[in-house]
C-alpha cells in the first residue's frame, strides 16, 4: 500500500501528473482544431459551389410562336435539306419576335430585342427542326427557345438592377420587355434539362455536359479494361508466385514510387508514345483511357496486393495441405477472399482516374467539342476538363455552369465511393 | 464462403463486361444514329481540327459552332497557346496534325521556316481583328489614369535612375503616387497573366516595351542593342507588387472587387463582360473602349489571326467552308455575331484582302 508521501505522491509527482495531463489536453484541442479546419474547408468549398451552382439546374426559356415563311426559308422551294439548314433562321426569329413588340422601329432597339433570346441556340432548335422534316416550311410553330444568358443572369439576380445602364450587360429597354414577358407568362423558368443533354457550346445558355460525360465514360472504360486486369494479376503474381530476390524487389519499389509520380508526366508519357509514336489519334478516349489506367495501375495494384496480404496464411495453407496445387490454393481459396477488398480497391482507383485532368492536358482532350463522341477513337472532352474548360470563359453566366459541373462531379464520385464502401461493409470478412 | 465467391465471380464479370461494353459502343451508337438524318451525314464528314491560341479560342469555338449547325460537319478547337498551335501545326502535313492553327501574334519566321522544313509549304494566314489588354480595378476605387511610361515605371523590375542616365536600379516604386504626385496614394498592386501566357507576351511587347521607350536613353538603348533592351523592357518586377494570377481571368475579376485597390490585367473581353464590377484604367488618356481600339487609339492592342494548311484542303473542303464561315459579315464584320462576343472588327479593306485570300486559297509568305 503506498502511503500518501510515496513517490507517486510526492510534490514532483504531482507536478509531473499535471503536465502529462496538460499534454494530453493539448493533443485534443490539437487534433479538434485540426479536425475543424477541416471541416470548415469542406464546408467553405461545399457552400460556395452549391451556393453558386444550384441556380444553373434551372434555366428561363421563352415560348413563341414562328412562322416558317417559305420566302426566306427556301425561296426556291426545292425542300433540299442541305440548302435548308443554311437558310437564315435568325430573320424567321426576328420577324416573330417584331411581330410580338411592333411598336420596337429602332435598328438598335431591334437588335436589343433579338439579345433577349438565345442569338444562336433559337435560330438553330428551328434549323434542325426543318433539317429533319423540311415540310414543315410554311406552317406556323409553337416552339420554347432558352432566353439568352444575360437575360437568365438577370432574373436569377446575379445582374444587379441597380447600377447605371451603361455598367451592365443589359439595357434598361431590354428589362422592360423581359418583365414584360415574365408578367404575360412567355418567359418562365424549367428545370435545366438541356444541361445534362447538351455538347459544350460557346453560349453558356445552350451549354450542357453530355457529351464530357460520355466522353469521360469511355475513357473510363478504357480504363478499366487496362488497370484492373493487369493490376490485379500483377498483385497476385507478386504475392504468391514471384522469387524473392533484389529484382523482385526493385519492382516493387518502383511500383509504389509510380503510385507517387504526378500525374501531369503520364500524360507527357501518353504523348510521347501513343500519339508520336504509335500514332494513335489526338483527343480520342482510348489515348485518355489508356494514360488514365497507366496511372490507376500501381494503385489497383497496391490496393489488391493489401488485401491480399491480409489474408491469413492458414487458408492457403490449410487448401496445401488437402492437396490443392499453388495455382489451385491461390485462385480457388485465397483470391475469393480477398475479392471485396480487390473490387473496392479497383472502384477507388477508377472514381480518381474520374478526376484526372492533368494528363489530358497533354493529349489534346482539352478541346472544344460539338458531338458526343460514338466510339473510343472519337475525340472527346472528359467532364472535369469540360468544368476546367467554363472556368475560363468570360460570360457571368458561366461561373454557374462551372459550379453546376462541379456538383455532378462531386456527386458522381460520392455515388462511386458510397457503392465501394457499401460493398465493402457487406462483403468483407474480418478476421 | 459462397458469397465470397461470387463477388469474385462478379468482379471478373463487370471487367469483362465492361471490356466488351468498350468494344461494343461504337457499334450501339452507329445503329442509333441512323435514326436521324444529322446524325448520318455528320458521320460522312471528317471533322475539322483547330489548335492554338487561348485568346482566339473563344472566336473560334463559336464559329465553329455555328459552322457545325449549318452543316453538320463537327469543329474540334483545341486550346493549346499561340506557340503550342504553331508547334503541332507545323509537324507536317499529315492526317494526325491541325488543319489550322490559332494565333494571336504574327507567325515568327522562325515557325513559318520549320513548317516549310517539314513539308507545310502553303500555309493561309488570315487576320481576323483585334484584341485589346486592359488594366483595370473595382468599379468604387479611383479611377486611374496611366501613361504607358508609368506602367513600365510601376511593373519593370529595374528602372532608369532618371531620363538621361539608364543606370538601372531596382524598382523603388512603391505607391502609385511615388511616380507622380498626380497618381492615388495607393500601394502597386496588380494581378496579371503569368509568363505562359499570349496575354503576357502581348502586354511585356506593346505596354512595357512602350513605356521604356519613352525613357531618352532607354530608346537609345533600343537603337544599338535590341536584346539588352528587351531585357530591361520584359523584366517584371518580383517583389509582390506584380501577382502571377494564373490564366483564370474571372479569379482575377474577383480579387479586383474585393481589393479596390488593385489593378488586374486581361483581355479587353472580360472587362466588357464584366461592366458592373470593374472599370479600366485610361492608358495615355485613351480609354479602353471598343470604338477606341477598333481604331487603334488605345495603345495596347494585338492582332489575333488563324492559319490554314492548304495540303489539307484537297481532301478537306469543310476547312475551306469553315474559314469562309470565320471571314463571312454575318460573323467577324461589324454587328456581327463574333463582335457580340467582344472581337473588334478589322477595317472593311482588310477584311476584304483576307477574305479573298481564304476564297482563292492564296499562301502568304513571311
Amino acid at each position: 500500500m503506498p502511503t500518501s508521501d510515496s513517490i507517486h505522491a510526492s510534490e514532483f509527482a504531482l507536478k509531473r501528473l499535471k503536465k502529462r495531463h496538460a499534454k494530453e489536453r493539448r493533443f485534443k484541442a490539437f487534433g479538434l482544431l485540426a479536425i475543424g479546419i477541416a471541416v470548415m474547408a469542406l464546408f467553405w468549398l461545399l457552400s460556395t459551389v452549391l451556393g453558386n451552382g444550384l441556380n444553373a439546374f434551372i434555366q428561363h426559356d421563352m415560348t413563341m410562336d414562328v412562322e416558317l415563311t417559305e420566302s426566306v426559308l427556301d425561296p426556291s422551294g426545292v425542300r433540299d435539306p442541305d440548302e435548308l439548314r443554311k437558310s437564315n433562321y435568325r430573320r424567321i426569329i426576328q420577324n416573330s419576335l417584331y411581330e410580338r413588340f411592333p411598336d420596337v422601329t429602332d435598328r438598335k432597339a431591334k437588335r436589343q430585342l433579338f439579345d433577349v433570346i438565345s442569338s444562336s441556340g433559337a435560330p438553330n432548335l428551328i434549323r434542325q427542326m426543318v433539317y429533319n422534316n423540311p415540310d414543315l416550311v410554311g406552317q406556323t410553330l409553337t416552339i420554347r427557345v432558352p432566353t439568352s444568358d444575360d437575360v437568365d443572369q438577370l432574373l436569377k439576380g446575379n445582374i444587379s438592377r441597380d447600377v447605371s445602364e451603361d455598367r451592365r450587360k443589359i439595357s434598361d429597354q431590354q428589362i422592360t420587355w423581359v418583365d414584360a414577358l415574365v408578367e404575360t407568362g412567355e418567359i418562365k423558368s424549367r428545370f435545366n434539362t438541356g444541361f445534362f443533354t447538351n455538347t459544350d457550346s460557346r453560349d453558356a445558355e445552350l451549354a450542357g455536359i453530355g457529351g464530357s460525360f460520355i466522353g469521360s465514360l469511355m475513357t473510363l472504360l478504357v480504363t478499366a479494361c487496362l488497370a484492373i486486369p493487369i493490376g490485379i494479376g500483377a498483385a497476385i503474381w507478386l504475392d504468391e508466385f514471384a522469387p524473392k530476390n533484389r529484382f523482385v524487389d526493385f519492382i516493387e519499389i518502383n511500383i509504389n514510387n509510380l503510385a507517387a509520380v504526378p500525374s501531369i508526366i503520364f500524360g507527357v508519357l501518353g504523348l510521347a508514345i501513343f500519339i508520336n509514336f504509335i500514332g494513335m489519334p489526338r483527343s480520342a478516349p482510348i489515348v485518355g483511357g489508356l494514360v488514365l489506367g497507366l496511372r490507376a495501375l500501381p494503385t489497383v495494384i497496391i490496393a489488391t496486393r493489401a488485401t491480399l496480404m491480409a489474408v491469413p496464411q492458414s487458408i492457403r495453407d490449410g487448401a496445401l495441405s488437402i492437396g490443392a496445387s499453388h495455382i489451385q490454393a491461390v485462385f480457388h481459396h485465397k483470391v475469393p477472399q480477398a475479392g471485396p477488398g480487390i473490387l473496392t480497391g479497383s472502384i477507388i482507383a477508377m472514381a480518381q482516374a474520374l478526376g484526372e485532368t492533368a494528363p489530358l492536358l497533354m493529349i489534346g482532350m482539352v478541346n472544344f467539342n460539338t458531338e458526343i463522341p460514338n466510339g473510343i477513337t472519337d475525340s472527346a472532352t472528359v467532364l472535369p476538363v469540360q468544368i476546367f474548360m467554363w472556368a475560363g470563359n468570360a460570360e457571368r453566366a458561366w461561373v454557374e455552369k462551372t459550379s453546376a459541373g462541379i456538383i455532378v462531379l462531386l456527386l458522381v464520385l460520392l455515388l462511386i465511393n458510397g457503392f465501394a464502401i457499401w460493398l465493402r461493409n457487406r462483403l468483407e470478412k474480418r478476421w | 464462403m459462397k458469397n465470397i465467391l461470387m463477388t469474385g465471380l462478379a468482379a471478373t464479370a463487370l471487367v469483362i463486361a465492361g471490356c466488351k461494353g468498350g468494344d461494343k459502343v461504337p457499334a450501339k451508337a452507329s445503329t442509333k444514329s441512323e435514326t436521324t438524318k444529322t446524325a448520318t451525314k455528320r458521320a460522312e464528314k471528317a471533322e475539322i481540327r483547330v489548335v492554338g491560341s487561348s485568346t482566339v479560342y473563344p472566336f473560334s469555338t463559336k464559329v465553329a459552332q455555328e459552322y457545325k449547325n449549318k452543316t453538320g460537319q463537327n469543329v474540334v478547337v483545341e486550346s493549346t497557346g499561340s506557340g503550342g498551335g504553331h508547334k503541332l501545326f507545323c509537324e507536317g502535313t499529315g492526317a494526325t496534325t491541325p488543319n489550322m492553327t490559332n494565333s494571336s501574334r504574327r507567325q515568327k519566321k522562325s515557325e513559318f521556316d520549320k513548317c516549310g522544313s517539314n513539308g507545310v509549304s502553303d500555309i493561309i494566314e488570315v487576320k481576323v481583328g483585334f484584341d485589346g489588354i486592359v488594366l483595370a480595378n473595382a468599379l468604387d476605387g479611383t479611377q486611374m489614369d496611366l501613361s504607358s511610361k508609368q506602367i513600365f515605371q510601376a511593373f519593370a523590375k529595374e528602372v532608369p535612375t532618371s531620363d538621361t542616365d539608364c543606370t538601372l536600379k531596382a524598382n523603388p516604386y512603391k505607391k502609385w503616387s511615388d511616380i507622380d504626385a498626380s497618381l492615388p496614394a495607393a500601394t502597386i498592386e496588380a494581378y496579371g497573366p503569368p509568363p505562359t501566357s499570349g496575354t503576357r507576351d502581348a502586354f511585356v511587347e506593346v505596354a512595357m516595351e512602350g513605356g521604356a521607350k519613352k525613357f531618352a536613353c532607354l530608346k537609345d538603348l533600343r537603337a544599338q542593342d535590341k536584346s539588352a533592351f528587351k531585357k530591361v523592357s520584359h523584366n517584371i518586377r518580383e517583389d509582390g507588387k506584380w501577382i502571377d494570377a494564373g490564366e483564370n481571368d474571372n479569379a482575377i475579376v474577383n480579387t479586383l472587387v474585393n481589393t479596390p485597390t488593385a489593378l488586374g490585367i486581361f483581355g479587353f473581353s472580360f472587362l466588357d463582360q464584366n461592366g458592373d464590377k470593374i472599370k479600366g484604367a485610361n492608358v495615355d488618356g485613351i480609354e479602353p473602349t471598343f470604338e477606341n481600339i477598333a481604331a487603334g487609339d488605345y495603345a495596347i492592342s494585338r492582332s489575333l489571326f488563324f492559319y490554314i494548311k492548304k495540303a489539307h484542303v484537297a481532301d478537306n473542303p469543310g476547312i475551306r467552308d469553315f474559314a469562309l464561315e470565320f471571314t463571312a459579315d454575318e460573323a467577324w464584320g461589324p454587328g456581327g455575331y463574333l463582335e457580340e462576343i467582344g472581337l473588334v472588327p478589322l477595317p472593311d479593306a482588310e477584311r476584304a484582302k483576307y477574305r479573298a485570300a481564304v476564297e482563292n486559297l492564296t499562301p502568304y509568305s513571311q
